[in-house]
């Protein structure tokens, strides 16, 4: 029947762990989308007061399990320190954590991982791999306190947008590689804040669809980061050509 | 059946009260409304002529709990927190008349409203003068949790290359959440939340007020006159017809005009220096937005620079384009009654100043510019927000020059509050309010771009 079909594509849903964008009426920015096609629900719930208010319900129940996800943890930043809070923020989202000299901590495919880091002590947080991880603006306040933090990479992100990419400026003076490739909400307006992070030395912006245009954007980001090798665009596709161009 | 006992379960507030009349007591020209009832059922009985009336839905409805007069961002932004803070589903009805109505089609389930917000901050410029007021101002905006900070001209010059320092003494800098964004967008997006919430948008100019006063004693035995407006008359554009509609409360957020509207309500008729007499000074003052073209300009980083002598420029867009303008001195205040744009002022007012403090602007070249309305508060251009003390049921949110999209949604909830609950519950609006004018205190608003 295709009434549970519909609903079943009504919620962010979890698959191997990493979350997926949000569907209904929030859908992600592109330039040129055009009509998406309407699932049923879409269509009861213009016609009926009832269905609109259950999937307003439904919606609001997936939001709010994102931001229980991007919470705060301020007894475990009191016992242990910023460092061991944010490597257990990231790993608990499903994302990856690299102390300094030492192995990279990853969760395994039902989400478990190994608790020894928390009894590191002064031990820095280098590297963190957040792919495909449901963080926010609120939760970046977890990732901002790591100091030594030298590479971060954000790719396909869905909730990472133009308003998280200006508290980065925090992170600038440890800094050196950051990953935005395949984030569907970053757009060129937020890449325009990253000129805070002066020792960066790789930047990945491939693949953005809410940039338009991604070329010009490379471009102005490598003047704006001098010192920086940004990936972005690949150059040995030629420009597109029209077929009838003489 | 099933569905209102399922919207009983839904939806907050108590439950529909069903055929109960929803007023009591004064009804202006009840005899009239009763006679004018009789004709229409007769016209309708077999026999009679059919007189029946005419298609009016264009016309605005014939009463509503609510008038807004002016569907620019501060009434949307009224509306919609009005909307919002009912206590049950429909429970008040809102109107919104706009003078000037530019059709957009309205798309069916848009995807979210995308404001364009440029997170790249604000750069204050100061001089020797004013460097306390700014490091004040900046201070204050720290303890409310704004993220600024302060920076030296060295500092200055070492993040933005391509600006002179001469002159800067100070200048403050907004690191997070902190840019510009597209009004229009945030316009589009409100009217249409605002239709889905229910409001109604009409096209028409309010031309009259019907109202009625009576002699009142205040507590130290003042004699005063409170008056109360009953129906709003609007007329429709380019015709004589116009529709009263019966209201309980109005809500004036007509922007450049809404000092005309207020005297149409009787403000300010009375001698000067009383309460009555005391006009509501909101007049309109066009402004200039220039567009150009640079292509050696400030790259990406460009944050919105508001330079020292009231010249401020941002980025617009990837291809090297700015936006930009100054606001005149009194002196040079440019004439209000039309949109005509003055060229030479941007030759002689703006450019100087732009390329003194950005060099490579100095190959600049004009794309376009346009003219707006600011709704400028002659006496200390701040707004105003809350009810007048005479008039009882007329609530102002105008007066912001040129501030008000940035306030208007706190605005609009203030106001709002103002109407259903009596007081402002969030934030404390009590220095905004009308009886500033008469009493002579100014809140100045310095920064005013």
């Amino acid at each position: 029947m295709a009434a549970p079909r519909a609903f079943l594509r009504l919620g962010a849903r979890e698959w191997n762990g990493r979350a997926r964008a949000i569907h209904g009426p929030r859908e992600p920015v592109t330039p040129d989308s055009n009509q998406k096609r309407r699932t049923l629900l879409q269509f009861l719930s213009d016609h009926f007061h009832d269905v609109q208010a259950l999937r307003e319900y439904l919606l609001q129940k997936q939001a709010s399990r994102v931001n229980w996800k991007n919470r705060s943890f301020p007894n475990i930043q009191q016992k242990y320190g910023p460092d061991v809070t944010g490597a257990l923020f990231i790993l608990k989202q499903g994302g990856a954590v690299k102390f300094q000299d030492k192995e990279w901590i990853r969760p395994n495919e039902r989400g478990r991982f190994p608790t020894e880091f928390l009894t590191f002590r002064e031990v820095p947080v280098e590297a963190v791999d957040a792919s495909g991880c449901a963080i926010n603006y609120q939760g970046m306040s977890n990732l901002l306190p790591l100091k030594e933090l030298r590479s971060l990479s954000l790719q396909r992100c869905p909730n990472v947008d133009d308003w998280c990419l200006s508290r980065l400026y925090l992170l600038a003076n440890s800094l050196q590689e950051l990953s935005l490739a395949g984030c569907p909400q970053v757009s060129e307006r937020g890449l325009a804040c990253l000129h805070h992070l002066q020792n960066l030395r790789r930047l990945d912006i491939s693949d953005l669809p809410a940039v338009s245009h991604p070329g010009l954007t490379q471009i102005l980001v490598e003047e704006m980061l001098p010192h920086c090798e940004v990936f972005g665009t690949d150059w040995t596709r030629g420009p597109k050509l029209e077929a009838d161009c003489p | 059946m099933f569905r209102r006992v399922l919207r009983l379960g839904l939806t907050p507030g108590r439950p529909n009260r069903g055929l109960r009349t929803r007023r009591g007591g004064f009804i202006l020209d009840w005899d009239a409304k009763v006679s004018d009832f009789k004709k229409k059922i007769e016209c309708m009985l077999p026999g009679k002529q059919w007189g029946m009336p005419y298609d009016t839905s264009y016309l605005p409805p014939k009463q509503s709990d609510v008038v807004i007069i002016g569907g620019g961002i501060l009434g949307l932004s009224v509306a919609f927190w009005l909307k919002k803070m009912e206590s049950s589903r429909g429970a008040i009805r809102v109107l919104v008349v706009e003078q000037d109505h530019t059709e957009y089609l309205a798309v069916v389930d848009a995807p979210l409203v995308d404001l364009q917000f440029n997170p790249s901050g604000c750069l204050l410029l100061a001089s020797e003068k004013n460097a306390a007021t700014l490091e004040s101002n900046v201070k204050m905006q720290r303890q409310e949790g704004a993220k600024v900070c302060l920076i030296s001209p060295e500092q200055l010059q070492n993040k933005f290359p391509w600006i002179n320092i001469e002159g800067v003494a100070l200048a403050s800098y907004g690191m997070e959440d902190e840019g510009w964004f597209d009004a229009w967008s945030l316009f589009q997006g409100l009217r249409r939340k605002v239709q889905s919430m229910g409001v109604l948008l009409y096209q028409g100019e309010v031309t009259r007020f019907i109202t009625s006063s009576r002699q009142m004693e205040t507590t130290s035995g003042e004699q005063v006159v409170l008056r109360r407006i009953h129906e709003v008359q609007v007329k429709m554009n380019n015709s004589l017809e116009y529709q009263p509609v019966e209201c309980a409360v109005v809500i004036n957020a007509a922007g450049a005009w809404s000092g005309q509207v207020a005297e149409l309500a009787g403000i300010g008729k009375g001698l000067p220096g009383t309460l009555q007499g005391t006009k509501l000074p909101v007049e309109p003052r066009k402004r200039y937005v220039h567009l150009w073209h640079c292509p050696q300009g400030p790259g990406l980083e460009t944050p919105l620079v508001a330079d020292i002598n009231g010249v401020y420029f941002r980025r617009e867009g990837l291809g090297s384009n700015y936006l930009g303008g100054c606001s005149p001195t009194e002196e040079e205040e440019p004439d209000p009654t039309n949109l005509e744009v003055d060229h030479d002022f941007f030759q002689n007012k703006v450019w100087p100043h732009l390329v003194q403090r950005v060099p490579s602007f100095k190959t600049l070249k004009v794309q376009s510019n346009w003219a707006g309305y600011y709704d400028y508060n002659t006496f200390d251009q701040n707004g105003v927000v809350g009810p007048h003390p005479l008039v009882v049921n007329m609530y102002f949110a105008t007066g912001f020059s040129g501030h008000g999209l940035q306030h208007a949604p706190g605005i609009g909830r203030a106001v709002a509050e103002m109407v259903l609950e009596g007081q402002f519950k969030t934030i404390d609006m009590s220095p905004f309010l009308f009886n500033r004018f008469y009493l002579g205190e100014k809140l100045q608003e310095y920064n005013i771009l």
